[in-house]
């Protein structure tokens, strides 16, 4: 190492291990071009969020960058004809998932011929960042370090990110994987045009790159590559896991991301070496994302890392590394620390494939049986996120979930080192990963018991709604035939004040025998009975001084009801909402308490016990709702989090 | 499935305990060598008892005997047990003690894991209610005995009762440091005066010293090896020296130094060995400062107020049943959070 490979300050976080690194392994030979398979499978499921939606039929030739299915959504991620060929299949095959389920794929036949769909790049320092950033979701491109979250949702389309710092993931903390390292080694240029674009996008002022200091050879490359630009590269402490993004935004910043908080609330983006490299290859050439590195190491015989088009089955990188070696039982994606058996060699490599590992027993030794807990407190020493994990695990293991999720089970990232220094080989993630699963799966069933029970009250709502609305549709138009029948009551009495009175008379006693009859049909809808009679009668009727009287009580009475009825028409108008989405009810619901808070709605209502018990259920039902909805945000933001 | 992480860097449980053991050893040879080879006598009759009430109370539990048998923490509570109580008892005291800390205090709250309280401590508090005669009658070190004892004498005095014709108890016995500075400033003698007595040495008794300097060496082996932490024995230390030399400096005329009360009794014993037992103890750092310093108040309290020369086990003991209390109370801030 020579002079420019400085540790600059570095803020230490709680804990971490030290595994062997056996990084070397796959480091002695350069990234090599994985030659066309004789069939591709693409999982339609290879990031975190929604399914794409199939563009494709089978039978359909398409060219090398393709759109083969679209986002659908707003967390998707597209994706594309890796090489050009023929689809021959869209169904269910086995993916390389801890679950080992099959999902669904599209089946692509390699034509040979490896033809481009028409693609160029585009001027992005002078487009319009809303399209550039709307055009993402087109490009496939996902975080690449193995989480996969969808790369266009980290960046806000508006230029309005509030980021001031890039981070740069070149971490690359678990023992085995090297993809990011060779990728470093080989195309820092590259990566440093990509970190161009992300810092464009986001208006970051500040970018830093963080690399462990086991990568000599990059951090000298990245050190060379960044020369006359303004980002700094950071080499921090080789320390399992300093490639977490929280870990690693703590190490270069000092700064703790706050558990309910997503790094960009903070002003901070965190991006991987190979997901900027894949920004410059669709953003410079209008490469959408078709491939990765993937480092095929431990028992094999030539380990290496390839550059692989996504879809290749396991086995085709297999025989490029020179075969695995006799005593291999079976094969882990992603590092020792937090990979999973695959379940087959036919598996396609998919985005979040970084590593594969050949593993003999050998390697990788069974745990011997577990012993008790002896409360040690190693588990704690190591921890990043300073938990409890032997806490934890008490808590997992009585099924005390509550008491876990008071302990911050989901602030738990399951990097292992818990596992890893356990004296009695407890399976500890296995214990949190079960906690979370059956935690989630309860709020799940309490969510769905909730929105039941949300419904049901929405229709009771719905309900009286639509008898008030009735209500005051009658009043309205007892209300005009009041103001008309005036007006002719009004002429008729100037004019003749008492010759008419007897024709009024008779009139009134026509119109009281009709009223009487109309009521007893109709008498259930009692308040109804004066907007019911018609105008005609009534002008009839009130040529009666009395009975003039008497309408003008009425009309009164119909004034104030049409009044209540409006105040509580705007009062209750957004009620109309159980169609809408939980994001517009939630606004609505807002605005409705702040009316009322303010006392814009209730002056009428409260007058009305009724009404009040109504304003009542109202607030409730919006208290609710906002909580809910604040708990969704938050669970969307941690999920989204933890993804990064 | 999801099994990672598929490497591991631990001590194994066993690996843990056979280091603590060896810790003991240097301490075991101190002792040999200042009281005679009694000792050996009483640690070799309470290992035996330790592995055989373990495994007939793992194969009455239906548990499987042979991992648990080797994990070897049975021998440890069987020689805490053993260093803890006076090696010239009738053979059955230490049996029935060790018997009872491992049936009782260990396998039937559930074995290894499971014990709320420290074994060894229950053990002994336990002998020293029952037996309270026979649990004070420490021998004299060797070179202060007025007739030592060969192994043989020892060995024959254990396991028959008697002791070479001619002998009496008294000539082979003698009041411990702490017991003897007890009685005397009963007898409203200054400390000065107390410790001017034959069985004083430099940091406090004559012989019990060097054992005491042993078990630190062993301690610091274990702090070493990363099988304890820091905390509970600088804890313990720390909070005896500082409470004993408050009262010292206060009146070192009744009141005996922060270095006799370090050296004496069951003091680095109970550092490094006692409360480090992690099953009975709290996890958090805070929490282990806290118990740690709780059993170093009541201990010295005791020893001074108390009607026991020592307050270790009953200290210990206290302290256990505080451990849930601790544990909650002391979690550490997780990342990202709030204070």
């Amino acid at each position: 190492m020579n002079a420019i490979v400085n540790i600059g300050k570095i803020f230490k976080f709680n804990g971490g291990v030290h595994p062997p690194e056996n990084k070397t392994l796959s480091t002695q030979r350069p990234i090599a071009k994985l030659s066309l398979p004789e069939s591709l499978v693409l999982p339609l499921r290879q990031h975190v969020g929604n399914i794409p939606k199939v563009k494709v039929n089978v039978g359909d030739h398409v060219l090398k960058g393709q759109l083969l299915a679209e986002a659908e959504g707003m967390v998707s991620a597209a994706i594309h004809a890796p090489t050009s060929g023929t689809i021959t299949e869209i169904a269910d095959a086995i993916i390389p998932h801890p679950s080992g389920l099959p999902d669904h794929c599209i089946t692509l036949q390699p034509d040979g011929l490896d033809t481009w769909i028409a693609h160029e790049g585009v001027d992005w320092r002078n487009a319009e960042r809303r399209l550039l950033v709307n055009s993402l979701r087109l490009s496939g491109i996902v975080g690449l370090g193995g989480a996969t979250f969808p790369t266009h949702v980290k960046l806000r389309p508006d230029g309005k990110s509030g980021v001031h710092t890039l981070v740069i993931n070149a971490a690359e903390c678990e023992p085995y994987i090297t993809c990011d390292d060779m990728l470093m080694r080989e195309r820092a240029a590259e990566i440093v045009q990509g970190i161009a674009i992300a810092q464009h996008f986001l208006g970051a002022t500040k970018v830093m790159i963080g690399i462990e200091d086991n990568k000599p050879e990059a951090i000298v490359a990245m050190q060379h590559a960044v020369a006359n630009t303004t980002m700094q590269v950071v080499v921090v402490p080789t320390l399992y896991p300093s490639g977490d993004a929280r870990r690693l935004v703590h190490l270069l910043l000092g700064e703790e991301i706050p558990h309910n908080k997503r790094a960009t609330e903070m002003g901070i983006q965190v991006f991987n070496v190979a997901t900027v490299l894949a920004l410059h290859r669709y953003f410079d050439f209008g490469e959408p994302c078709l491939q990765r590195i993937v480092s095929m190491t431990g028992n094999v015989n030539q380990p290496q890392n390839f550059e692989v088009l996504f879809g290749t089955p396991l086995s085709h990188l297999i025989q490029a590394a020179g075969g695995a070696k006799a005593d291999t039982t079976h094969y882990i994606m992603g590092g020792p620390m937090m990979g999973f058996n695959l379940p087959n060699t036919n598996v396609p490599i998919t985005k979040a494939a970084n590593c594969i590992i050949a593993a003999t027993p050998h390697l990788f030794a069974p745990p011997p049986p577990a012993m008790p807990c002896i409360r040690c407190a190693r588990c704690a020493d190591v921890c990043p996120v300073s938990l409890q994990p032997q806490e934890l695990y008490w808590f997992a293991k009585s099924d005390n979930f509550e008491k876990a999720r008071e302990y911050n089970l989901f602030d738990c990232i399951e990097c292992g080192a818990c596992s890893y220094v356990c004296p009695s080989n407890i399976p500890l993630v296995q214990y949190y990963r079960y906690a979370k699963s059956e935690i989630i799966a309860s709020d799940k069933a309490k969510e769905a018991a909730d929105l039941a029970r949300e419904r049901n009250e929405a229709r009771l709502a719905r309900i009286e709604r639509e008898k008030l609305e009735r209500a005051q549709k009658h009043a309205e138009r007892a209300q005009a035939a009041k103001a008309e029948s005036n007006k002719e009551v009004g002429a008729e009495q100037q004019a003749t004040p008492d010759n008419d009175a007897k024709k009024a008379a008779i009139a009134a006693a026509i119109e009281r025998a009709k009223a009487q009859k109309l009521s007893n049909a109709d008498h259930e809808a009692k308040p109804d009975v004066p907007a019911k009679t018609s105008p005609s009668i009534e002008s009839e009727a009130v040529a009666n001084a009395d009975e003039a009287k008497k309408a003008a009580i009425a009309a009164a009475i119909a004034r104030a009801k049409a009044q209540k009825a409006a105040a509580l028409a705007t009062g209750e108008a957004p009620k109309n909402v159980e169609f809408t989405s939980k994001a517009v009810q939630q606004e609505v619901a807002d605005i409705e308490a702040r009316r009322q808070a303010v006392g814009l709605v209730p002056a009428e209502q409260a007058s009305s016990v009724q009404t009040d018990k109504q304003a009542a259920i109202a607030a409730a039902i919006a208290r609710e709702k906002a909580q809910k909805a604040a708990a969704e945000l938050a669970k969307l933001a941690e999920s989204s989090d933890k993804k990064e | 499935m999801i099994r990672s992480p598929y490497i591991s860097d631990a001590p194994s449980v066993s690996t843990i305990m056979l280091k603590v053991l060896l810790a003991l050893v240097p301490a075991i040879a101190v002792y040999v060598w200042m009281y005679g080879g009694g000792i050996l006598v009483t640690l070799t009759l309470a290992t035996l008892t330790a592995v055989m009430t373990e495994a007939l109370m793992l194969k009455l539990r239906a548990r499987p005997i042979k991992p648990f048998v080797t994990d070897y923490s049975a021998v440890i509570t069987a020689w805490l047990l053993a260093l803890a109580i006076p090696p010239l008892t009738p053979w059955w005291l230490i049996v029935v003690g060790t018997a009872f800390s491992i049936i009782v205090a260990k396998q039937l709250y559930g074995g290894l894991g499971y014990n709320p309280f420290n074994p060894a401590m229950v053990g002994y508090a336990v002998l020293l209610i029952s037996f309270p005669v026979l649990m004070t009658k420490w021998p004299a070190a060797l070179q202060l005995a007025q007739t030592p004892l060969s192994f043989a004498d020892q060995f024959h005095f254990i396991m028959v009762g008697q002791l070479p014709q001619g002998v009496l108890m008294d000539a082979v016995t003698s009041a411990t440091p702490l017991d003897y500075l007890k009685t005397q400033l009963k007898l409203n003698q200054e400390i000065s005066h107390i410790q001017s007595a034959p069985l004083f040495g430099v940091l406090s008794g004559k012989g019990s010293e060097y054992v005491a300097v042993a078990y630190l060496l062993g301690g610091l082996y274990l702090w070493q090896q990363k099988i304890i932490s820091w905390h509970l024995p600088s804890a313990f230390l720390g909070v005896l020296a500082l409470f004993s030399a408050v009262f010292w400096l206060a009146d070192a005329n009744h009141f005996a130094s922060p270095i006799f009360h370090l050296f004496s009794g069951a003091s680095m014993l109970c550092a490094f060995f006692i409360i480090t037992d992690p099953v009975s103890g709290p996890t958090t750092p805070r929490g282990k400062l806290y118990f740690a310093g709780g059993v170093a108040i009541i201990t010295y309290l005791i020893r001074v107020y108390g009607g026991y020369p020592d307050g270790v086990a009953f200290a210990v003991i206290f302290m256990n049943i505080c451990v849930p209390l601790i544990d909650a109370y002391t979690q550490p801030r997780v990342f990202g959070h709030e204070k």
